[in-house]
């Protein structure tokens, strides 16, 4: 096994190996839950702690299932009605939570590195479930994974990433896992919605829709983040539609297996048409939810194959983390 | 009062240039030579060096409002420890400095406590919110020696031309912050790919040339006395230079942490590097250097701005900004020196000289009769700092376990040690 992270922050840190190791083991899990075997014991007498900054049903509840597929004893925190909102402190609420003594800490924060600081001061493992504009690790990981199940392989594939990439935690994560696998990764938008700084990580940038999707493998849509638009990004939706929104013939010009794949919740008819998203023949939303669950499983399992080794070598030190 | 002469110097008169000597201290002023007799007190140098004071301009102590972020007390202290002799202080306390009475408590409570000079300064508009004019003939009797609203920009063009007009007529120096607010709401740092991998919302650097020429063009209109408290930007630079080449009464400063870092230094989110306006890339901190270099951006100051744990100790994005910098300055500019980008004679220009020339002050120089308000330091001492041994309460400083050389030895206003050896010698 070669995974030697403590937390997963983000893919920036990770190494190819590592990205490997996850999704190797997330397709046995995946293969293991298909066939009905769902109950592991990887986290057994372990605590995952889920809290959430920020409303995301669908990433808490893939988190909170994996958890207790694996055996761990999974709380849901409810920061939105916790004494954060009384004025206590990310840190002072990380430090109340280390004193409980959990195992693993998942995490989702409004504000980029806001899910690193609370790492620096808690003992346990800390798993990013997205943080503000920064990184969505596990999102990317289970992208991989479906992709790779899609195509036989995760590299040398040409995939076009569109939308709203300035607010994409997604983007970024898959933008460093993509290129770090040896994929020629395209971005496609308005450039309201694309910063120029993105064209220095070794990406493409396209505003023509058309032109970005030219022979791709894969077509990645984004959420349209309208809650994050304060300043007049794009003119209306029914305009970003025409231009960005993924349709039948916008589609025809990408290889004819190309798949499509959106991180969810989707505005239908705004990024994509419903036809699209739901063509069992393109789409892999779907897989993407199923994936998500195995990733989790894999990404706990890992860490806390790492959190047992460590708190072992402690042990034999006299040190107590 | 005892008369000083500090021997075997290697004076740095920002005026005159770089030599060997002593200097005479008669009266807390800068004297001709006389011979000593017993009552004169003679401080060998040993060849460190002795320089004019360094005069602070924008310093942020926290009264009213903030005391357990920074008291005249603990900045006087801070200051000492840094060989500033100067600190002009910033109006956006709690409440903000607007009114006579204010700043008469504040000027009240710095002469009692401060060991430094303290020049406050007022807001331009009320409440520091652009939309009326403060009393600025009433503040100016009562010592505000220059008008801000700090890093708030003005919007309304039409308040802020007749501010200008009015505090033209009162001679009155106007210091603004030129940041195009459009462009910059929201930003915690520069547009980079930097900004962008860690996802943090960031701004142009031309948010500031914009800025800075609109403020040029109601100069122009108006005539007033201006004083831009940062230009950290190539882009804006060739602006100021116009500026300057049109004659109109425009000077600029910096601070010493945009000289000295850069936006890579936030690193993984440390928000003692969050500054205002953000760290900028290298290529705009090295056109910067070469600005003040040649004297087209004329001070160099610390932007002191303490904030205490709980208000860094956020997130990137919400974490406050500034950084504490009164001890820090020295050492700090030092490193331009040693990286051969600026003499010491031109450093003291930007630290000492030029800050008094704007404010109209005696000091800031080594010339007779100017007061004694000396800094006498070490420029190759080498030290790592550790926060927690500063002065400041607040202990917010990027150069934390940073390398530094350069150390104050002693410190004098008005002929009075107030650091290093025996102050009451």
């Amino acid at each position: 096994m070669s995974f030697r992270a403590n937390h997963l922050l983000g893919i920036e840190p990770l190494e190819r190996d590592e990205i490997t190791t996850i999704i190797d083991l997330a397709d046995s899990y995946a293969a293991s839950n298909r066939r009905g075997n769902t109950r592991r014991d990887a986290l057994v007498g372990m605590t995952q702690i889920n809290m959430f900054f920020e409303n995301s049903t669908r990433t808490q509840s893939s988190f909170e299932l994996a958890g207790k597929r694996l055996g761990a004893d999974v709380m849901n925190m409810s920061m939105q009605t916790s004494s954060v909102k009384k004025g206590e402190t990310l840190i002072d609420t990380a430090l109340t939570l280390n004193a409980m003594r959990p195992d693993l800490l998942v995490v989702r924060h409004p504000h980029s590195g806001a899910v690193d600081l609370l790492a620096q001061k808690v003992n346990c493992a800390v798993l990013n479930a997205g943080d503000g504009k920064h990184e969505h690790p596990t999102q990317a990981l289970l992208d991989a994974l479906t992709i790779r199940r899609a195509k036989g392989r995760i590299t040398g594939l040409t995939i076009a990433i569109c939308g709203d990439v300035t607010h994409s935690r997604v983007a970024r994560s898959n933008i460093l896992l993509l290129g770090k696998m040896g994929n020629r990764v395209r971005l496609v938008g308005p450039p309201t919605l694309i910063p120029a700084a993105f064209a220095q990580f070794g990406v493409e940038v396209y505003d023509d829709m058309r032109a970005g999707l030219q022979g791709a493998d894969v077509v990645m849509m984004l959420r349209l983040q309208k809650e994050r638009m304060d300043g007049g990004f794009i003119p209306s939706e029914r305009e970003y539609y025409h231009r960005y929104g993924l349709d039948a013939a916008k589609l025809s010009v990408a290889a004819p297996d190309a798949i499509v794949m959106h991180p969810g919740p989707m505005n239908r008819g705004v990024e994509i048409d419903g036809l699209i998203a739901d063509d069992i023949h393109r789409s892999a939303i779907q897989t993407q939810v199923e994936m998500g669950v195995a990733v989790r499983m894999a990404a706990m399992d890992l860490l806390a194959r790492n959190l047992r080794a460590r708190r072992g070598n402690a042990a034999v030190n006299g040190e107590l983390i | 009062m005892q008369d000083i002469i500090i021997t075997n110097a290697r004076l740095i008169d920002p005026e005159l240039g770089e030599s060997t000597g002593s200097l005479f201290i008669r009266n807390g002023l800068i004297s001709d030579a006389f011979d000593a007799d017993e009552n004169t007190q003679v401080i060998d140098a040993g060849g460190l060096c002795l320089a004019p004071g360094i005069i602070d301009i924008g310093v942020k102590v926290g009264e009213p409002g903030e005391r357990h972020k920074e008291s005249f007390t603990s900045a006087g202290r801070a200051a000492a420890a840094g060989g500033v002799t100067t600190i002009v202080t910033r109006p956006d306390t709690d409440p903000v400095i607007d009114t006579p009475e204010i700043l008469e408590f504040v000027a009240r409570r710095a002469s009692a406590v401060a060991q430094v000079r303290v020049l406050p300064m007022a807001t331009l508009t009320k409440g520091r919110e652009g939309r009326e004019m403060t009393e600025i003939g009433f503040l100016q009797d009562a010592g505000a020696v220059a008008f801000t609203d700090a890093d708030h920009v003005i919007t309304n063009t039409r308040v802020y031309s007749r501010a200008l007009t009015y505090a033209k007529s009162l001679g009155a120096l106007v210091i603004a912050h030129v940041q195009d607010p459009g462009l910059s709401v929201g930003a915690a740092a520069t547009s980079s790919a930097f900004a962008s991998l860690r996802g943090i919302p960031a701004v142009s650097p031309m948010a500031e040339r914009m800025g800075l020429d609109r403020d040029i063009a109601l100069l122009e209109m108006t005539g007033a006395r201006l004083h831009i408290d940062q230009i950290t930007t190539a882009r804006a630079l060739p602006a100021l230079r116009r500026a300057k080449e049109n004659g109109l009464d425009i000077t600029a400063g910096i601070s010493v942490h945009h000289l000295t870092l850069n936006d890579l230094d936030v690193a993984d989110y440390r928000t003692f590097f969050k500054m205002t306006p953000p760290l900028r890339a290298e290529e705009d901190r090295l056109a910067a250097i070469a600005a003040v270099a040649e004297g087209l951006i004329d001070i160099i100051c610390s932007m002191h701005t303490p904030q205490d744990e709980e208000s860094k100790r956020l997130p990137f994005e919400v974490a406050a900004s500034g950084a504490v910098g009164l001890e820090t300055l020295l050492p700090a500019s030092l490193r331009l020196f040693h990286a051969g980008h600026l003499s010491l004679v031109q450093l003291f220009r930007a630290l000492a000289l030029n800050p008094a020339k704007r404010l109209g002050l005696d000091s800031g120089r080594l010339r007779i009769g100017a007061p004694a308000d000396l800094v006498m330091f070490d420029p190759d001492a080498p030290f790592v700092l550790d926060r927690f041994s500063l002065e400041s309460k607040s202990k917010n400083t990027p150069f934390d376990g940073a390398r530094l050389q350069g150390r104050v030895i002693g410190t004098w206003v008005g002929g009075t040690r107030i650091f290093g050896g025996n102050p009451d010698a």
